[in-house]
């Protein structure tokens, strides 16, 4: 399944890439573009384990980013 | 925002007035450097803590309030303050340039419907396009955008549809007719009926495009992203051997000299200028050429076609309509009118192209009951009887076959015809070539191609003609569909330059997909197109493609200024820092002050050209 979020003061580009990377690397996730410029994260991953993954990418975004907000759209 | 604004001024009221307290009374002018640093670093402080109780500890703001630290430590304290301060300045000029860059961003992209007239039971109400179902009527009025693609039912307009092509002249719809999303509503109130869901509306499907775009990373991407992740750890190993080596290795070399230098490279360790410089520049081409009608699907089909050497044009339907028309009648011994009404009752049973443009241009209803007989020649032609005559209507090898004396015709596809055995002329149909494509060649020669193909499944003198007069170097005709996937495969051997292909993407995908970059042509509302293509030209203007490679040569240029830059002056302050040659503000420069600058300049490649 495909999900859209807005990561809101997503504020420098490294760290945009550095969770890119991390989150790209969580088992059940097929696809992840994090995309600095838009704000925002497009996700294709696996629909059953999706709430783990989910739990997964808020901890790896507020260890990267600590005041970046996550809206799932 | 304007709270910390407020504390950076703050902060810098109080920097100043300690530089004014002198030097003997101590503790006064250290607690007003103390409070200068926790006033304009608070947001940097803090960040930094939340980081390192999170367990990282490598990010911008850790690095930034260390090296300040360690200038305190150092009794540096102007140098201190001033790093956090300057480095906060340089952060409110980065967030207004990447927040004035996601905005022009954001403009272009602003094809995005935000509600739609929902017709339920004579009464309108405005819904998020969203909640709105196949088949649900909707209404669009003047100025405003449509929001789901669908079929005109009811109205008259004209659509701008420039927000999706580039294309400033409006489209004339009415009843019946397809409207895709996201383009404007100019006059009339037109009630649509919902063909398809917001998520597979065109709209959507084009946000999406550029939105993942940066997926497909080109090799300057990757190789600035690698380059990151290196350069970090390389430079804060380099801070420590700084701090360390030379005080003990060099006779009167003192620590607390070499500490402060190691700080300054903690404050150029940053990569962030690094990473943001080249897909920003990419995002903005992409954008810029989004703003055109020309859809990229990522950074590396820039740079392919920044790289091409070879294009390759698919003919019918890229360089051609793909409509047949008849260009010349040239009858022997009967009139040309003649003839024509001949052929077309000949081939009235044909539902071949050739047959309906040799209808078209006869224009005159049929009398049936004069075709007394009529057959197919399958790869030949027809063989029919009309008013008693036996006629034969088809190409040079029916009339070989019945051994009939002809006269060759060039410049097109031919039909010939034959009335009881005596031939009487030949019809010349072909293709119309598009009028842009008469100087596109011309064009993408200018700005760097090399070579021109053109692939088709035509007859060789058909070709041959259209090939000359667009300029074309080497034709490849008589191709049946598997082939053009070879011949495509032999320039690409052939040549060491990228080969880009240009095709309708309708019935050619694996030849689109074979190229270095498949560029599908006036695919808007083909969706088979959109997807099986790398770049999408939304008009059937095949003179964008010479805009696609000239906006692809600049995204190009502009992304290399960033790197060479970037990593140029950043390497060049870390020298610098080393001798002790400039200090800590230079520093903070070759942090933020290349990031705002990485900025700007990609900037341009959003902007159009003069």
């Amino acid at each position: 399944m495909k999900i859209k979020a807005k990561l809101h003061d997503l504020c420098c580009a490294n760290c945009a890439a550095k969770i890119e990377e991390k989150i790209s690397a969580l088992e059940g996730v097929e696809s992840v573009t994090v995309n600095f410029i838009m704000e925002k994260m497009i996700l294709v991953a696996d629909e059953t384990k999706i709430e783990d993954i989910k739990a997964e990418i808020e901890k790896i975004v507020h260890k990267i980013e600590p005041d970046v907000e996550i809206e799932y759209i | 925002m304007k709270k910390d604004f407020v504390l950076l001024i703050a902060g810098a009221v109080l920097f100043v007035s300690a530089l004014f307290v002198p030097e003997s009374m101590n503790i006064l002018r250290l607690c007003l450097f103390l409070a200068a640093f926790v006033a304009s670093g608070l947001k940097v402080i803090l960040s930094a803590v939340k980081g390192i109780a999170k367990g990282n500890f490598f990010n911008e703001n850790t690095l930034m309030v260390v090296a300040a630290i360690g200038a305190f430590c150092i009794k540096e304290y102007p140098e201190a303050v001033f790093v956090v301060l300057f480095y906060r300045v340089g952060e409110m000029f980065e967030d207004y340039a990447v927040k004035k860059s996601r905005k022009s961003i954001g403009e272009v992209m602003n094809i995005c419907p935000e509600y739609a007239n929902l017709l339920t039971d004579g009464k309108l109400t405005k819904v998020d396009p969203d909640e709105v179902e196949i088949g649900d009527i909707i209404v669009v009025g003047a100025g405003e955008r449509v929001p789901l693609d669908g079929v005109v039912i009811n109205g008259k307009s004209f659509l701008d549809t420039s927000a999706l092509t580039g294309e400033s002249v409006p489209r004339e719809v009415g009843e019946n007719d397809t409207i895709l999303s996201g383009c404007i509503n100019r006059d009339g109130t037109l009630t649509v009926k919902v063909t398809k869901t917001f998520d597979d509306s065109t709209v959507s499907r084009i946000l999406e495009l550029v939105e993942t775009a940066s997926a497909k990373k080109s090799t300057s991407e990757k190789f600035i992203t690698r380059f990151a992740k290196y350069y970090t750890p390389v430079v804060l190993v380099c801070a420590l051997l700084l701090a360390v080596l030379p005080p003990v290795l060099i006779d009167g070399a003192s620590f607390s000299d070499f500490i402060y230098r190691a700080l300054s490279f903690l404050v150029v360790s940053c990569p962030c200028a690094l990473v943001i410089s080249v897909p920003l520049a990419f995002f903005g081409g992409i954008g810029g050429a989004a703003k055109k009608g020309i859809l990229i699907k990522g950074g590396t089909y820039l740079e392919m076609l920044s790289n091409a050497e070879n294009v390759v044009f698919d003919k019918t339907g890229t360089l051609t309509k793909g409509v047949f028309v008849v260009q010349e009648v040239n009858a022997v011994d009967i009139s040309a009118d003649e003839l024509l009404e001949i052929a077309v009752y000949a081939e009235n049973v044909s539902s071949h192209p050739v047959a309906q443009s040799l209808r078209d241009a006869f224009g005159k209803e049929i009398d049936i009951k004069k075709i007394t007989s009529s057959e197919e020649i399958a790869g030949f032609g027809v063989k029919a009887v009309i008013d008693g005559k036996t006629v034969l209507a088809g190409n040079g090898k029916l009339m070989e076959s019945m051994n009939i004396p002809y006269e060759k015709a060039v410049g097109g596809t031919a039909v010939y015809v034959a009335v009881d055995n005596v031939f009487r002329g030949s019809i010349i149909i072909s293709d119309e070539i598009k009028s842009d494509a008469l100087s596109v060649v011309k064009m993408l020669k200018k700005v760097g191609i090399r070579n021109a193909f053109m692939l088709t499944g035509d007859i060789k003198t058909a070709a041959d003609v259209t090939a000359e007069k667009l300029g074309i170097d080497k034709v490849y005709s008589e191709l049946l569909p598997d082939e053009k996937v070879e011949k495509l495969e032999e320039i690409m051997k052939n040549s060491s330059g990228k080969t880009i292909y240009v095709g309708d993407g309708i019935n050619d995908a694996p030849v689109l997909a074979r190229a270095d970059a498949g560029i599908a042509m006036g695919a808007l509302g083909s969706d088979a197109a959109i997807e099986a293509a790398d770049i999408v030209i939304m008009t059937d203007e095949v003179g964008k493609i010479a805009d696609a490679v000239k906006l692809s040569k600049k995204t190009m240029n502009i992304a290399k200024q960033n790197i060479i830059f970037s990593v140029a002056i950043k390497i060049g302050i870390l020298i610098l820092c080393s001798f002790n040659i400039v200090g800590m503000s230079v520093a903070v420069f070759g942090d933020v002050g290349v990031m705002v600058l990485a900025v700007l300049n990609s900037f341009r490649a959003l902007k159009e050209d003069k």
